[in-house]
């Protein structure tokens, strides 16, 4: 009764998010390495941990597990904080040379 | 349900870590109430957590006699091997707060929240040895990381801190999307994110051990930007120059640590299963990691980018040592091996930074190679510290570098039987070290050879600290037996 | 896959819905513009200046104070929820993680970073 019910609610099986958010996390990797823009290479990794999220709990509803859930809780925090400091970062960045293009960062060569 | 209890979480293993915590909390108010100008006062206070922790640790150390416990339900690991590397830890910010004592109010920088920053850092370190699960692995590098970012963009508004935070802070958090994509993948294919059961269920060969192994090399990813392992180098170079000095020095040595402990740890507890595919991998590394950080930093004007590659090419070394601990018979050598190479390397590297502050003017300049021109005519004895220094990076007798290296390689060609890639790169280390030579000893040359006059500010902490790093060097390159003793005896407890 | 063929019909309904009236519109409708027309609207009262002006530093400020505060709520969810059922080293850990956000708050009164100037 049981595993009929499981199999009942499972109308989309686990691979399918899992392919899922390895697209998303590809789409990241590739924002981070083309866009010059601070904010929207930030942006890309945010997308990055989402994807990450969505794996664990596809995963974590597969195993009928909640230790995938509470990660997704601790990499939502660790985002946020993540957040935090990097706007605070981008920010300092843009009043001092009202510009965030990464590509103009480059007092140091060698 | 199993609910926690209080013997499984075990609160007494892991004090050190918690009186570092609760003691920055408690700090972080009292900061609030020091006046402006006298900062010092938190550094101090800082210094005595720090201590506290210290004796902890000695006591914990004393009592366990090689017992490695669990706390907090098998989350964390209290081993050999993290209690080493948590004295490593606590040395290095003690010796970090040191340095920094005098540099922020001589550049206008002094805040309390500098040395809040490094003790959270550190507990983060702390943390990250200990760590027995994904989960742990993952806080501990982003508590160990955050503030780092904060402490390299500290010498706001100087363009080239604000630069160096936002390359660090952009590539750290790139690195930990995969750690945590990778991290993902293993639970997908195991079920678990504890070490352990990750090496059991990789042991059986489960049917999605394939998925678990992509996981795997998605951390090891994660892990080479943390090391500055090539081909994940690129932001260091930057990261080191732009940083102010003292924040360089403490994440040159406390962050790579960091970093490395979490990676032995991951590879020999849960992966000997497949230690033959990584123990060619990371020996790849390791080469491409020594030969590009060598080549490289002969070609640098500037000392701190010069000593960035350095810690690049002393990366791809440890990196060898832990190459060299795939199989697991071969791993308690290796694995002390590299955490004795990352305390020499901790003294070393504090203390050659040591010497670059009291080099360098207010202004942030002055970390060119001729700015230490005449250093050995005007400060004949700082002049001699950094020759120690220089030789020690490079591995001559009568210094830390030389020991360290030593046992990495006599690791390295014992776990050579049946794997050419460790021996390849066992060669490959001896013959930069040889490169390696050419650029340590230029300082060298040009402190004693070349005509000039260094402007030299040297005050109490700063001397102390280069005492004690400079003492140590001395002391680990003449009588090592007894500290790589101690490195051999703390053991990597493989099942927990 | 029956419930399928219902989400495959029902989307291309939710698309064609919206799309039908701005695809006539562009067809047949006759386009004159002119400078009244081309204006941002904003309710007939003219528009001044630069949208890129520059905000005040606090609204930064709070939305980071905002930001932090806001994501601890997940863990003190569940922590509500098996509240009854808790050691009480569970209900600890909760206080200690209340106390440490409280010193958090504590930290950015004293830098003055909640007055609104």
């Amino acid at each position: 009764m049981f595993t009929e019910l499981q199999e009942a609610n499972f109308l989309v099986p686990t691979s399918y998010y899992v392919i899922l958010s390895a697209v998303l996390f590809t789409i990241g990797v590739a924002g981070v390495l083309i866009r010059r823009n601070a904010i929207l290479i930030f942006m890309s990794i945010e997308l990055m941990l989402n994807a990450a999220n969505l794996a664990f709990v596809a995963f974590a509803r597969a195993f009928q597990d909640l230790s995938g859930q509470v990660f997704v809780f601790f990499v939502m925090t660790v985002a946020a904080s993540e957040v935090a400091v990097g706007l605070a970062l981008i920010v300092a960045i843009f009043r001092s040379r009202k510009s965030i293009d990464i590509d103009e960062l480059h007092s140091m060569e060698g | 349900m199993n609910l926690p209890t209080l013997e499984s979480i075990n609160l007494l293993a892991v004090l050190p870590v918690l009186i570092v915590f609760g003691w920055t909390l408690v700090l972080l108010v009292i900061d609030l109430f020091i006046p402006s100008g006298r900062k010092y006062w938190t550094a101090w206070l800082g210094i005595l957590g720090l201590l506290g922790a210290a004796v902890a640790l000695a006591v914990r150390f004393i009592d366990a006699r090689g017992a490695a416990v669990t706390a907090f339900d098998g989350m964390l690991t209290v081993d050999g091997f993290s209690l080493f590397l948590q004295a490593i830890f606590i040395l290095t910010a003690v010796i970090g707060i040191l340095l920094a004592l005098d540099f922020l109010p001589r550049h206008k920088i002094e805040r309390g929240e500098y040395y809040i920053l490094l003790l959270f850092t550190t507990g983060g370190m702390m943390i990250m040895s200990m760590a027995a699960d994904l989960i742990v692995v993952f806080l501990a590098l982003e508590l160990l990381s955050i503030p780092l970012y904060i402490l390299t963009g500290f010498a706001r508004p100087r363009a080239d801190s604000e630069e160096a935070a936002m390359k660090y802070f952009l590539l750290g958090a790139f690195a930990s999307g995969f750690l945590v994509f990778g991290i993902a993948l293993t639970y997908g294919g195991t079920g678990t994110t504890s070490l352990v059961g990750v090496f059991n269920q990789l042991a059986e060969g489960e049917p999605s051990r394939d998925l678990a192994l992509v996981g795997m090399a998605l951390i090891l990813v994660g892990f080479g930007f943390k090391v500055a392992a090539v081909p994940f180098h690129m932001w260091t170079p930057d990261v080191y120059q732009g940083a102010p000095t003292p924040v360089t020095a403490f994440m040159s040595v406390g962050a790579k640590a960091g970093g490395f402990a979490a990676l032995m740890r991951i590879l020999i507890v849960a992966m000997p299963a497949v230690g033959e595919a990584w123990g060619m991998l990371v020996a790849i590394l390791a080469m491409l990691t020594m030969i590009l950080g060598n080549v490289v930093a002969i070609a640098q004007r500037n000392i701190k980018r010069m000593l960035a590659y350095s810690s690049i090419a002393h990366a791809g070394y440890i990196l060898v040592a832990v190459s060299a601990a795939q199989r697991p018979e071969d791993a308690p050598l290796a694995v002390s091996a590299a955490i004795f190479y990352l305390l020499t390397y901790a003294f070393t590297n504090l203390g050659a930074f040591g010497v670059v502050l009291a080099v360098e003017r207010e202004d942030g300049s002055g970390n060119l190679l001729e700015d230490f021109a005449g250093l050995g005519r005007s400060k004949p004895v700082l002049a001699a510290i950094m020759t120690l220094f220089m030789l020690s990076l490079t591995g001559m007798p009568v210094s830390a570098g030389l020991v360290g290296k030593f046992f990495v390689f006599q690791a390295a060609i014992n776990a050579s039987v049946g794997n050419p890639w460790i021996l390849a790169a066992a060669i490959v280390g001896i013959v930069t070290s040889v490169i390696s030579a050419f650029y340590y000893i230029r300082i060298i040359l040009i402190m004693y050879m070349q005509e000039g006059e260094p402007q030299v500010v040297l005050k109490p902490a700063l001397t102390v600290a280069l005492a004690l790093t400079a003492l140590a060097t001395l002391i680990l390159g003449i009588i090592p037996a007894p500290v790589f003793q101690l490195a051999k005896d703390a053991l990597l407890t493989l099942v927990g | 896959m029956k419930d399928w063929t219902f989400i495959v019909i029902l989307s291309i309904v939710a698309m064609a819905t919206p799309l039908a009236p701005i695809l006539i519109g562009r067809l047949i409708g006759p386009r004159k513009g002119n400078e009244l027309k081309n204006a941002t609207y904003e309710c007939g009262v003219e528009t001044r200046g630069d949208t890129w002006v520059q905000f005040k530093v606090q609204y930064y400020i709070f939305a980071l104070v905002f930001l932090v505060f806001d994501v601890e709520v997940v863990f003190l969810y569940p922590w509500a929820v098996a509240y009854n059922r808790l050691p009480l080293f569970g209900v600890l850990a909760g206080v200690v993680f209340v106390i440490t956000l409280a010193e958090a708050l504590i930290y950015t009164i004293r830098k003055d970073a909640l007055r609104w100037i």
